[in-house]
């Protein structure tokens, strides 16, 4: 695969990730349980969007055919987003939504480390800075499973039956393609596949004070960072999200 | 030309009085968001690292250094944004500290949480939320005077 192409590639699967959870959160907006957390929950969103510019920024100069991150994130269709498919899956209750976000930060952080002492000077920047953003999620999100998990009998039964429901979305980050080969044979990116080990440990650790079980089920979904088959949840998001650039072309503040 | 326009130095200090747009009792410089000043021929260019990757305030925040140059004179401006390294809340200045403690705001601490209450200085406190009102602060309580506070987080 050219080196380049694979970039641009591999810079979409980072900045989809940022921008489709980001927008996920931002749902919540208005919404959240208590005022702390509603708050917590923008400002998480916030985040996650200011890295996506970053990303798709990049992404759209690596292309080099004039698309700004804001052309990349409103005017592509589902097809063409690289996001995990975990990053799609609904809010449902407060619980799933802070599971998804510990499921996610606890793959990011140890990525963005990687990168930010990868060969690519662009990337590492970039992923230096949304580290320190992602290891202040972590520890809420790790802090919340845990505080939900070995909470209440109604806490934890919820907090169980999102880990079973979020869990084969976490074999996808780990899977290598040909763009991950890539980044990895550039000295860019890890290996995917190499970032396990440190996951599981950190998901071991945090359930094991939340009181929940990892499942053992091996079933996994995958095809969202390929693009090949995201959940039909995307759609359902791109139609939120890119609305008022589709019914007025270009607008701006 | 050569010499006809204002010193860094002063445009420095014309920067510094510059308030940060969402915590207005300290400085952009006090805030160690301006990394750089420096003259391009004619074109002044102030460097900016902007604190969170999604800070809203970012871009009105070139849009009032630039604002506040132009009252001064200087309208052929650069602002230039730099993200490595990335900031951190050591840029802060001694005096954007105090001030902030004034304000009701704690400073942050390597500790990871507030030294002590801003309004009464007791040290019994604990954290209510890790985020705040806007993406750099936290909010924590006060278990003396019972009264909540900002926490301007340590990254
Ligand atoms: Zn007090």
């Amino acid at each position: 695969m050219d080196e380049n192409a694979a970039l641009f590639e591999f810079l979409l699967r980072m900045g989809d990730n940022t921008l489709i959870l980001g927008h996920r959160v931002s749902e919540w907006c208005g919404h959240a349980p208590v005022l702390e957390e509603d708050i917590a929950l923008a400002n998480t969103a916030l985040d996650l969007i200011g890295q996506t510019q970053m990303w798709l920024g990049l992404a759209g100069e690596i292309e080099g055919q004039g698309r700004s991150a804001d052309d990349l994130a409103f005017l592509r269709d589902a097809w063409d987003f690289r996001n995990l498919l975990l990053v799609e899956q609904p809010n449902g209750d407060f619980g799933q939504t802070m599971m998804r976000q510990f499921l996610f930060d606890a793959w990011h952080l140890p990525m963005l480390t990687m990168l930010a002492v990868g060969g690519h000077e662009r990337i590492a920047e970039i992923a230096a800075k949304a580290a320190k953003e992602a290891a202040y999620h972590l520890d809420r999100s790790a802090d919340l499973v845990i505080g939900l998990g070995d909470g209440t009998e109604e806490s934890h039964a919820r907090m169980q039956a999102a880990l079973d429901l979020l869990w084969p979305y976490m074999a996808e980050p780990f899977e290598a393609d040909e763009v991950d080969a890539a980044m990895t044979e550039a000295g860019v990116a890890p290996d995917p596949g190499t970032m396990r080990g440190a996951f599981m440990e950190k998901v071991g650790a945090v359930m094991d004070a939340a009181t929940l079980t990892v499942p053992e089920r091996r079933f996994a979904q995958t095809g969202g960072k390929s693009g090949v088959r995201h959940s039909e949840h995307l759609g359902h998001i791109l139609t939120q999200m890119q609305w008022l650039q589709r019914a007025y072309p270009g607008a701006a503040w | 030309m050569v010499g006809s326009h204002p010193s860094t130095e002063e445009v420095w200090a014309w920067l510094d009085l510059v308030p940060d747009p969402e915590i207005p009792v300290i400085s952009v410089v006090d805030l160690g968001i301006v990394r750089d000043v420096d003259w391009d021929r004619g074109t002044l260019v102030v460097t900016v690292t902007p604190t969170y990757s999604g800070c809203p305030a970012t871009s009105l925040i070139a849009l009032e250094i630039e604002a506040a140059l132009a009252a001064q004179g200087v309208r052929d401006i650069r602002i230039e944004t730099r993200i490595a390294p990335a900031w951190t809340t050591d840029w802060l200045s001694e005096k954007g500290r105090a001030r902030l403690e004034e304000f009701g705001i704690a400073p942050p601490q390597k500790a990871g949480g507030p030294d002590r209450c801003p309004r009464c200085g007791a040290r019994d406190l604990e954290r209510v939320s890790q985020f705040g009102s806007t993406p750099c602060k936290a909010q924590w309580r006060c278990r003396e005077c019972l009264e909540p506070f900002d926490y301007f987080k340590c990254i």
